[in-house]
């Protein structure tokens, strides 16, 4: 399906879906938080996208912001997209989780919340994955600080 | 306890003319003691090595070759290391449980070698209860490894000591009613008695025909999972359970199990001998005449078959999961045992036998 | 019915095991934490971390050329499919078109490393399922292609063979006639695999119908290779999103629709047949042509978001690369495929016994650094 025909479908899903394509081969929707979860639950059901390999979670650090860049794939249908939720919030940042739509996304978010804190709601066994439940800080984000274990160049 | 060998006797004789007739006695069971247990350790050692030979000619690979020519004194050197090892043990065991527990394999073990008819004399307890002898006391084993996975206290020895503890009691089973299709054929449980059956009569395993070729399939699979050896080696399964009952043992301790698993083996191997293949006779008599000819070549060279098929076994096969060694055991195994045993009582009424 | 009410009256305990991170099923330092019942698991919950190197933080440091050298690192068994897939999401983002000589030989050396990794998992699963002669019949063939990579590459494993606009050096000159002597020496060794395990009754009753995963929850879980292939996924990077070579040879992907631990085991016997083919295909007429598009001597991608998918041996292998301009990456996320496929464990393993979580994980066959990356 063409990116247009998916950006018709899709934005009747929520208010305020951005779109774009620059910068990027894939058709980009960036969710505003709240509805990210209603939003996902859609492309996964509908008919028309059945977007349901969930083939790459990203957490990400743009810097002022921090969040999530879902890489979805439907496999009957072939189309590709990636949404993208964004939260300001840098002390306690807060996201719903997916992962009651794509399993797969469990064990990713649990990655994300170890090396960039982004907490998950509804998520069943949030834990430190990789480093330790005292570690602290969280690495992946840019202004993390470790003069010890670091070699900045 | 007669060894007419011209040395024995002049050994026996030696003691008695120094001694009171009662120390001269007790003298003579511990040489013969000394005799057993060496032979107990050198037969255990060369086995080991014998099973990492085959095991390398299976696996495209030369094995030991550097401590004697052919690697001969690896064993000796490993088992050396063995003793000079210091013998570390976690803190919270139960001292007195896991150091006795490797003397229970093992003794049960040399206890059970005794009874055997290495040939028509070297026999060092010919006693006429033989094979229940030989069978009970193989089976005390089993304590051994229950007390070392219980007291070690690691999870991973007691999963591994519990699955011995119920696969050695499932399989006891058919290793006894294989026994007994055998023993009604001979209609005597002493070891030198079943043999001289055999002298006339050919080797059992031809004078029973049907009935004892399968009776001695179910006797090689039950004595395989007795020993505890892959395909059945679910007790120490490596890959599952680290290293089984035996995780927390080391130094000379580790080696009793070690040592006694293939003492086990040689054990089974020589049931099998003793019951299915005439024990120390020649094959069509051919040494008959010769009466210099040491009997026991044949008896070793038999049972080195025997045990050459258990490597090739363990060597071959993955292993099985604790559920189908039971469901091999109860539903298999021991309706074909009883319907066989039934079958060889018919064979034997109606007079059938070779 | 008495039986299973007298199993539900009798009294159980569960108890706990810790299952690595040493430990020889795990292959690496994976810890398992177990929850049992006698000999029946009831749950296991992964922890991770205990070959954890940050690589996508020390990627966000390195210039893209350093980048290639640290994914050796992270599937060490498919190492220069994970060059491969940093190298092409570069390419991609500096628009650069590698020249079909390149390209042929990039797939070659990828089935070869493919071919390498399946060996090393065909000797492993069968000791894993306590059949040890196995992985010395494995290593006699894996020493060939090693040998092979040794020749052109210089190394055995961590190849680094691959550079952003082509590759390191040209193939060695015996390269041909040596893959070729291992394709007819490994033709006959294969059928052999099969006689020693695949046909054996204790293996087919350990691996028939354990662990299964169904298609939805393969999908769902992401479990992608041969695991997903295995329930009928068809998941096959090189099919479904070609790159390099694969979209001008011909070869049929591996799909078994069973979903259990032989299954995958199939898919993974299916797929050494395949990538013999493959190299069988390409190998007599590699074209002439440049071995290195120039590129400049300090990379800068252009600002933007760059997604390049392979199909390493484990499974999809993603890398995400977010380029603001700079001589570094902004940020580097490789999406590998033995985390997702991690993730399934604890949904097919309860209930089964504790020799059943081994067979499976057999069959997924782990590489603990891809996971912890």
């Amino acid at each position: 399906m063409k990116n247009e025909d998916l950006q018709n479908i899709i934005n009747g899903f929520g208010e305020n879906l951005e779109f774009t394509t620059e910068e990027s081969e894939f058709l980009n929707v960036i969710v505003p938080k709240e509805q990210l979860h209603e939003v996902c639950n859609q492309l996964k059901t509908n008919s028309n996208l059945k977007f349901d390999y969930l083939y790459c979670l990203t957490g990400m650090d743009w810097g002022t912001d921090l969040g999530v860049i879902y890489h979805l794939e439907s496999t009957e249908l072939k189309h590709l997209i990636v949404v993208k939720v964004k939260t300001d919030d840098r002390e306690n940042p807060t996201l719903d989780s997916v992962c009651d739509i794509w399993r797969t996304a469990e064990f990713h978010e649990m990655e994300v919340f170890d090396f960039f804190g982004i907490k998950f709601n509804n998520h069943p066994n949030l834990k430190r994955l990789f480093l330790t439940p005292d570690w602290d800080g969280f690495p992946l984000r840019k202004d993390y600080v470790d003069e010890a274990n670091m070699i900045v160049k | 306890m007669n060894i007419p060998l011209n040395i024995t006797k002049t050994i026996h004789d030696w003691i008695f003319s120094i001694m009171p007739e009662g120390l001269a006695t007790f003298t003579e069971w511990v040489l013969i003691a000394a005799a057993y247990l060496a032979l107990f350790a050198v037969a255990g050692l060369y086995l080991v090595l014998l099973e990492r030979k085959v095991a390398a000619w299976f696996q495209l690979r030369l094995g030991p070759n550097r401590v004697g020519p052919w690697g001969i004194f690896q064993t000796m050197a490993d088992a050396l290391k063995l003793v000079s090892k210091e013998l570390t043990s976690t803190e919270k065991i139960d001292k007195f449980l896991y150091n006795l527990a490797p003397y229970f394999v093992i003794v049960s073990a040399l206890i059970a070698i005794g009874v055997f008819p290495f040939s028509r004399q070297f026999q060092a307890f010919d006693i006429n209860i033989g094979v229940f002898f030989l069978f009970a006391v193989s089976s005390i084993g089993v304590i051994g490894i229950l007390l070392g996975g219980w007291a070690s206290n690691n999870k991973f020895a007691l999963i591994g000591a519990m699955r011995s503890g119920l696969q050695t009691i499932s399989y006891e089973l058919s290793v006894g009613l294989s026994i007994l299709t055998m023993v009604l054929l001979t209609g005597s449980l002493q070891l030198s008695e079943i043999i001289e059956v055999q002298r006339t009569g050919g080797w059992l395993i031809l004078q029973g025909h049907i009935p004892a070729i399968i009776a001695f399939m179910i006797f090689m699979i039950a004595g395989t999972a007795e020993t505890n050896r892959a395909p059945f080696d679910l007790v120490e399964a490596e890959s599952e359970l680290g290293a089984g009952f035996h995780t927390e043992y080391s130094g000379m301790k580790f080696a009793y199990f070690f040592l006694a698993e293939f003492i086990n083996m040689f054990i089974i191997a020589s049931i099998a001998v003793v019951l299915f293949f005439g024990g120390w006779l020649s094959p069509f008599g051919i040494t008959d005449e010769i009466t210099w000819f040491p009997e026991s070549i044949w008896f070793l060279i038999k049972v080195l078959i025997i045990i050459f098929l258990m490597m090739w076994f363990r060597w071959t096969f993955p292993r099985l999961r604790v559920d189908q060694l039971l469901t091999l055991e109860w539903k298999y195994l021991l309706p074909i045992n009883l319907v066989n045993l039934v079958l060889m009582a018919i064979i034997i009424w109606l007079n059938w036998t070779i | 019915m008495v039986e299973k009410e007298i199993i539900n009256k009798m009294k159980t305990e569960e108890y706990f095991v810790n299952m690595g991170p040493q430990h020889p099923a795990a292959h690496g330092v994976l810890r398992l934490l177990l929850t049992i019942d006698g000999e029946i698991i009831k749950n296991v919950d992964p922890d991770l971390g205990y070959i954890h190197r940050s690589i996508e933080k020390m990627c966000e440091r390195d210039s893209y050329q350093q980048i290639v050298h640290l994914t050796d690192r992270m599937d060490y068994l498919s190492s220069h499919i994970n060059n491969e897939a940093v190298c092409l999401a570069v390419e991609k983002g500096l628009d650069i078109e590698v020249s079909d000589r390149v390209k042929v030989i990039r797939t070659i050396v990828s089935e070869l490393t493919r071919l390498a990794s399946h060996q090393l998992w065909w000797g492993v699963i069968g000791m894993d399922l306590g059949a040890l002669t196995t992985y010395f019949y494995a290593f006699r063939d894996r020493e060939m292609i090693n040998d092979i990579f040794e020749e052109t590459c210089g190394a055995r494993l961590t190849m680094n063979y691959n550079v952003p606009g082509g590759l390191m050096f040209d193939i060695h000159p015996n390269f041909v006639n040596r893959v070729k002597e291992f394709l007819a020496h490994f033709k006959t060794k294969l059928p052999e695999y099969d006689r020693l395990l695949t046909g054996n009754v204790i293996f087919q009753k350990r691996t028939k119908g354990v662990g299964i995963l169904t298609k939805e929850d393969a999908i769902s879980y992401g479990a992608t290779g041969p695991v997903g292939r295995g329930s009928g996924f068809a998941c096959d990077v090189r099919k479904t999103h070609p790159y390099s070579a694969y979209d001008r040879v011909e070869f049929k992907e591996a799909l078994f629709t069973e979903g259990d631990s032989l299954a995958r085991y199939k898919v993974r016997i299916m797929e050494m047949w395949e990538s013999m083919s493959i190299i069988e295909q390409l190998i007599d007429n590699i074209p002439e042509g440049d071995i290195k598009t120039p590129t400049k001597a300090v990379i800068k991608l252009p600002k933007g978001e760059y997604y390049q998918r392979v199909e390493a041996a484990r499974g999809e292998l993603g890398v995400y690369i977010n380029s603001t301009g700079t001589k570094n990456p902004y940020r580097v996320k490789f999406r590998s495929a033995g985390f997702s496929n991690l993730s399934v464990l604890n949904h097919i393993t309860k209930g089964a016994k504790i020799a059943d979580l081994v067979a499976t994980m057999a069959s997924f066959d782990f590489v603990i650094p891809d996971i912890d990356r």
